[in-house]
């Protein structure tokens, strides 16, 4: 419920006030570094951070580092996506499947899957496709339990309905209960999407030879703070702009759905 | 061929029973409809009345095809009816538009299912979606429109794929007074113009004598059967509003509620026990 007491400001001046946000921690930022409160070799300066970020830009160091980080994210989401979708179109059409690998599938769930960055390493070696796969348990699940829920949840009216309109199991397929899972797939798309990154960036983290995480862990091996902290920042910045182009995404996608009321899991 | 159809009923119910297990799996077995036989001359517009829970959805869905009952069958212009009844409409109760479909590609559904092109059934949906009166809403989201206009949908929906026989389930029953005589003329000229057959389910005694041609009035559940057949033979084109205040109208819901009354009754004690 929306209270109607208190008045939001309106946007220009929110967004203004978020840049003010910003400002504001890298003004206190760069202040306690500056009078050594806060030492600039644990914390680097934000000054260092900006420049050295500007420096791999302008040289172009970054661009094959952010694209691979980028391709294993992409790789990952797509086939976890694909993957998704098909099993859970599978378990929730073929009950006794379900019920049958229930116990594993929350199982392998509950599992903490960086555990599986290693095997992974070990059985795809330290290219990209370690880090896909790790990036793909991931996404699998969010999707495949999303889709699982969105063709159990077929309103059997609308079921019927279409039936009696003389729908055969091929339309049924197209017009309702593929419509309806990818609804929950696209109100998890942020959390697929930001899942896939992670399992990228995790996986170079844990070993590689090249990606954003390769970079992080190689300027932490040598105690570069200001490194590190620049890798973090690209990172958030493309984080940024992949979430804002989901939303763009799912609002072309979702029209039809009423505003305000996303159903699915995150 | 047409003289065939018209000789077989639009609608046979022979001996229809149906037993539903228990929700919990054991215990007794629950039994909606009990013998229940009828039939929907073609043309005939016939409703269906009784209190709530015996069953009168269940009978709808057997002539629909939806439900194979346990006992009996039912047979569709003398065909018997099994699997999903192709001669028949079925318009909803609960809302039954696919909501990632716009209104104008909800009424063409049924022309894209039969095989015809999306382009050719929007062309042919334009026209059914203006006669409901809701032209240039086409392009509307069943969560933009009313519950009155997403009633027209649904009707315009289920009338453009030229069913035979059309079983409405309380399909006004979740709008307001006003709504709900409008789309009750609204039904009554569209059927005017094409006399289909038309089974229509209601609680409402009011609305099934100012509709119907006959009424048949069912028992309290469970095990509900019909005890009542009621031949109303007022004067068409009727006005839904208007003809409720005609002294023959008057005489024939006095007549039937003296039977309908104490089913309801009956009902409402069971639904206080459940």
């Amino acid at each position: 419920m929306r209270s109607h007491a208190k008045r939001l400001p309106s946007r220009p001046v929110i967004l203004l006030l978020q840049l003010g946000v910003l400002i504001a921690f890298f003004l206190i930022w760069h202040l306690l570094t500056d009078t050594k409160i806060l030492s600039p070799f644990f914390f680097g300066t934000p000054g260092a951070v900006l420049a050295r970020t500007w420096a791999d830009f302008a040289s172009g160091v970054i661009w094959y580092h952010l694209g691979i980080t980028l391709l294993e994210t992409a790789l990952a989401f797509i086939i976890g996506t694909v993957a998704g979708i098909a099993f859970g179109f599978w378990f929730a059409r073929a009950p006794l499947v379900s019920v049958v690998f229930d116990p594993y599938i929350k199982a392998v769930n509950a599992l903490p899957r960086v555990v599986l960055a290693p095997i992974f390493a070990l059985w795809l070696g330290l290219g990209i496709w370690s880090k896909v796969a790790l990036g793909v348990t991931l996404v699998f699940f969010i999707v495949f339990f999303n889709v699982y829920q969105g063709v159990k949840e077929v309103s059997p009216v609308v079921l019927a309905n279409a039936r009696m309109l003389g729908a055969s199991s091929r339309d049924l397929f197209r017009h309702v209960y593929l419509p309806s899972a990818l609804s929950w797939v696209f109100s998890s798309l942020h959390t697929a999407v930001g899942f896939a990154m992670v399992g990228a960036v995790v996986g170079e983290y844990l070993g590689s030879a090249a990606g954003l995480g390769y970079r992080i862990h190689q300027a932490e091996g040598v105690f570069d703070t200001v490194g590190v902290f620049s890798g973090m920042l690209v990172l958030t910045i493309f984080v940024v702009l992949i979430d804002a182009a989901v939303t763009m995404i799912e609002k072309r996608l979702l029209h039809w759905r009423p505003q305000d009321t996303g159903g699915g899991q995150h | 061929m047409a003289e065939a159809a018209a000789a077989a009923p639009a609608l046979q119910l022979e001996g229809v029973t149906c037993t539903f297990p228990s929700p919990d799996g054991r215990g007794r077995s629950y039994t909606a409809v009990q013998g229940a036989s009828f039939t929907v001359a073609d043309g005939e517009f016939v409703s269906i009345v009784g209190p709530t829970g015996s069953g009168k959805s269940t009978m709808l869905n057997v002539a629909a095809g939806l439900l194979k009952p346990s006992e009996g069958r039912a047979l569709s212009f003398g065909q018997p009816v099994t699997g999903i009844n192709p001669k028949a409409g079925y318009m909803f109760q609960a809302e039954a538009l696919m909501p990632w479909k716009s209104a104008l590609d909800n009424v063409a559904a049924g022309l894209e299912f039969r095989g015809v092109s999306k382009a050719e059934a929007r062309e042919r949906a334009l026209p059914w979606l203006s006669r409901v009166g809701l032209e240039g809403f086409g392009d509307r989201f069943p969560h933009q429109l009313s519950g009155g206009m997403r009633k027209r949908v649904a009707l315009a929906q289920t009338l453009i794929v030229d069913p035979k026989i059309i079983l409405m389930d309380e399909p006004f029953s979740a709008l307001d007074v006003q709504t709900r005589q409008m789309m009750e003329n609204e039904l009554l000229d569209l059927w005017a113009a094409d006399r289909k057959s038309v089974v229509f389910i209601t609680h409402d005694l009011e609305e099934a004598i100012a509709m119907s041609d006959r009424v048949l009035v069912l028992s309290a559940g469970p095990g509900s059967r019909l005890i009542g057949e009621y031949r109303i033979d007022l004067d068409r084109p009727r006005d839904v509003a208007e003809i409720r205040m005609t002294p023959q109208f008057l005489a024939l819901h006095q007549e039937i509620w003296a039977q309908l009354r104490d089913e309801v009754l009956k009902g409402y004690a069971q639904t206080k026990l459940r």
